[in-house]
């Protein structure tokens, strides 16, 4: 218990202190998170809705293949993308690899499929509804995607949430992809294996409890701009 | 503007203009499911003019023979035929549903939604929207979620967003089945407006005292046939087949 | 438009995190190290000096040694700082290394429960120490990770002529993690075994738990690091001047002085080790 007392100390010191180093990871973590929510969306939530919608040959095999893209070992995820990125593969011409960029693509490759999981879950639900109405109006799937989309973006909110805390939580390909460089790609998930690595367990602990309260945080905003936006909306 | 007479030329929501889709003429429909015959041989022909109300007992397969009509279900096996080719019949046609289906936006996006699919222009849209909701007395709720309007209004809603495409062939589902009296007044109210503008109406009901009010000519379904097809004076003074008169009477028609 | 203009806010926040930090030098170099370098706090100490100077930001991953060599075959670091001296020059034989050059040294260690079941404290021959861990079936936590470390400590246990391997089939004493340095300590502590390490993580290293420094100063133990340029024929991508800058500033006067300078508890961690001529090979 003594442990956990030091580390929620320097916690707190550390978020009152606004030490640049540490509001930089913060901001990295932020922003890689972010961006790989919103490149994962564009890929997932389309999939999601158009599974939910369309009726075609395999289309069963690709939820089975989702769900099991949804338990993707990180590492797995992160040593694939390496390999793809790293000079002597197919994509060492654009450098990416050890950038923010990089870290970027493996989360959103590990995301994508969860996005892809859950919206068709909520689609699916919200389609049983729309499909006799949206074919009577004319509206083949193609179009039943974005309406389904737009209408049900405050569910959609809940998914992203969902993908950005997994993003924000993970650590091993992050880790592979983006090298952990201090003030480079150093995100809140590397600095705490860092700390681990290094023995220091209440600062790494305490890192974890200033990334807990950080994803609470960005989950709290974005369900009270949701509920206020669905109560304006419905 | 709203409620255009299916003859009026120049709506987006319509291809060009050819010769009315109707008559419709349905042959030898049959339509089964989950192993249970539903509609077993059905033959009619329903012609321009005043609503056809589709009559009888739950169960006799009236939704189904509408869904059927309207394109959203296939036959096992008869003919469904308009009298213009399949996909301009299709475009000219609006359903409107038992339990209204009101997307998750405003009454007016509801309304502007299937003119976008149209391909109205966005600017003309938004116009037209607004004076068909005009048209149900909904104007000053435009800007409301619609999944919070009343039942009585969500009904209201969807006729006007239905009305609006002007179709030439309208397709009501029970529309009044879940409503009280008042908004009952109100939708039939909404359908005779409908009509009166030219849009044939074809609507399900099993409700007798509705049918007298708004019925041009009456199409009485029972277990899954076409019993009697009759103008409507007629049908309600001396209906021909036993079932129908049974069921004037108010017995239960099994 | 006005739903349109938060959803650009966001993803103007999310770009503008992602770009480098404020006053991030647009020239840097890569350079693949390992976890003993890194998680001793030298890099810390030493980069930014290198930085102030030369205006090149030098991005660092550390991994085991064996690790940053394959990082550095696929042509993904510009330079490494490794300590296994067999498998530099195997990266140098090949072709994809060039220029290596020592820059420090540090030496192992070997640290255990205070305790002490194997009763090695004091000894100055390591070799012993470890016949007398595996005579006492003693638990040995080992990096196992194709790190210098473990590489150093495998040639440690052929010294001893002892196969560690077979030892583990028996007993099950000898525990191989396949993991860092820290990592490494932390589950030696946990589970009070014997382990070598690098001083300068166990200095620097505060999860000691029961933990001691038990045996030092054995010749063996020394522990040599080199820098190796990433061979630009090989890879005509690499910021080959700006590591070379970085390589020649390690091992100049001044680097050095550096390295010495950097002391944990008032003990230095890494003693310069480069020779007088600035191109001359390691020792």
């Amino acid at each position: 218990m003594e442990d956990f007392g030091t580390a929620f100390a320097i916690a707190l010191r550390l978020i009152g202190s606004g030490d640049p180093a540490l509001l930089g990871i913060v901001r990295l973590s932020l922003a890689v998170s972010a961006a790989a929510v919103l490149l994962a969306a564009l890929v997932g939530l389309p999939l999601g809705a158009l599974l939910a919608v369309a009726r075609f040959p395999g289309r069963r095999a690709v939820i089975v293949a989702l769900n099991a893209l949804m338990g993707l070992p990180p590492v797995v995820a992160g040593l694939a993308i390496y390999l793809l990125l790293s000079r002597s593969g197919p994509l060492g011409g654009l450098g990416l690899l050890f950038t923010p960029a990089a870290m970027v693509l493996a989360q959103a490759v590990l995301i994508a499929p969860i996005l892809a999981a859950l919206s068709r879950q909520v689609l699916a639900a919200m389609w049983e509804e729309y499909a006799e109405q949206l074919r009577s109006f004319g509206a083949g799937p193609w179009r039943a995607v974005p309406t389904l989309l737009r209408d049900g973006r405050f569910a959609l909110a809940t998914v992203l949430l969902a993908g950005f805390g997994r993003a924000s939580a993970e650590v091993g390909a992050v880790m592979i992809v983006g090298g952990n460089i201090e003030g480079f790609t150093r995100v809140m998930t590397t600095a705490i294996a860092l700390e681990t690595a290094k023995g220091d367990l209440p600062l790494a602990l305490a890192l974890g409890a200033v990334l807990m309260a950080i994803v609470l945080a960005v989950n709290a905003a974005v369900q009270l701009l949701r509920d206020a936006a669905a109560r304006r909306a419905a | 503007m709203l409620l255009r007479p299916p003859g009026a030329t120049g709506g987006a929501a319509e291809g060009p203009r050819c010769a009315s889709i109707l008559p419709l003429r349905v042959a030898g429909l049959r339509y089964a499911a989950g192993g249970q015959k539903i509609l077993r041989g059905v033959d009619f022909t329903i012609a321009a003019g005043l609503p056809t109300l589709v009559v009888g007992p739950n169960g006799a397969g009236k939704s189904v023979l509408l869904r059927l009509l309207h394109g959203l279900l296939v036959p096992q096996a008869g003919r469904v035929a308009w009298a213009a080719p399949p996909e301009e019949a299709r475009r000219r046609q609006a359903m409107v549903f038992q339990r209204p289906v009101m997307l998750r936006r405003s009454a007016l996006a509801n309304v502007a939604y299937p003119l976008a699919l149209a391909g109205l222009p966005r600017t003309e849209r938004a116009a037209r929207a607004r004076a068909a909701l005009a048209r149900v007395g909904l104007a000053h709720l435009a800007e409301r979620p619609a999944r919070r309007l009343s039942g009585g209004e969500q009904q209201r809603l969807a006729l006007a967003r239905a009305a609006a495409l002007a179709p030439e062939v309208l397709f009501l589902d029970e529309p009044t089945a879940n409503l009280d009296p008042a908004a009952t007044r109100a939708v039939e109210a909404i359908v005779r407006d409908i009509a009166a503008a030219g849009t044939k109406v074809v609507m399900t009901s099993h409700d007798l005292a509705q049918a007298r009010r708004l019925a041009g000519d009456v199409l009485f379904l029972h277990r899954g046939r076409v019993v009697e097809h009759a103008p409507a004076e007629r049908f309600f003074a001396a209906p021909r087949a036993p079932e129908a008169a049974a069921f004037l009477r108010g017995e239960l028609l099994a | 438009m006005r739903r349109a203009l938060p959803r650009r806010a966001a993803l103007g926040l999310c770009l503008a995190g992602l770009a480098p930090p404020a006053g991030a030098q647009p020239r840097s170099v890569l350079l693949a190290s390992t976890t003993s370098t890194e998680q001793s706090g030298l890099f810390r100490h030493l980069l930014p000096l290198f930085t102030r100077q030369t205006g090149i930001a030098v991005r660092v991953v550390a991994l085991g040694t064996g690790q940053a060599l394959d990082v550095a075959r696929r042509g993904d670091a510009d330079a490494v700082l490794v300590h296994d001296p067999e498998a530099e020059a195997r990266f140098v034989a090949e072709g994809h290394g060039i220029g290596r050059r020592a820059v420090m040294r540090n030496d192992f260690v070997l640290v255990g429960p205070a305790a002490d079941p194997a009763r090695i404290a004091g000894m100055r021959d390591a070799a012993a120490a470890l016949r007398r861990i595996a005579a006492a079936r003693a638990p040995f936590v080992s990096r196992g990770d194709r790190s210098g470390t473990h590489g150093a400590e495998l040639a440690l246990w052929r010294a001893a002529g002892l196969d560690p391997a077979a030892a583990a089939r028996d007993g099950r004493w000898y525990r191989a993690l396949g993991q860092g340095m820290g990592p490494t300590l932390n589950a030696a502590a946990a589970q009070e075994a014997y382990v070598l390490s690098d001083r300068g993580t166990w200095l620097a290293f505060r999860n000691r738990g029961t933990l001691r420094l038990l045996v030092e100063g054995d010749p063996r133990l020394r522990n040599p690091y080199s820098v190796i340029l990433v061979n630009p024929a090989r890879h005509p991508h690499v910021r080959h001047a700006d590591a070379r800058a970085l390589a020649d500033w390690l091992v100049s006067p001044e680097g050095q002085r550096a390295i010495a300078d950097y002391r944990i508890g008032g003990e230095p961690l890494f003693l310069p080790d480069a020779l007088p001529e600035a191109d001359g090979q390691p020792p």
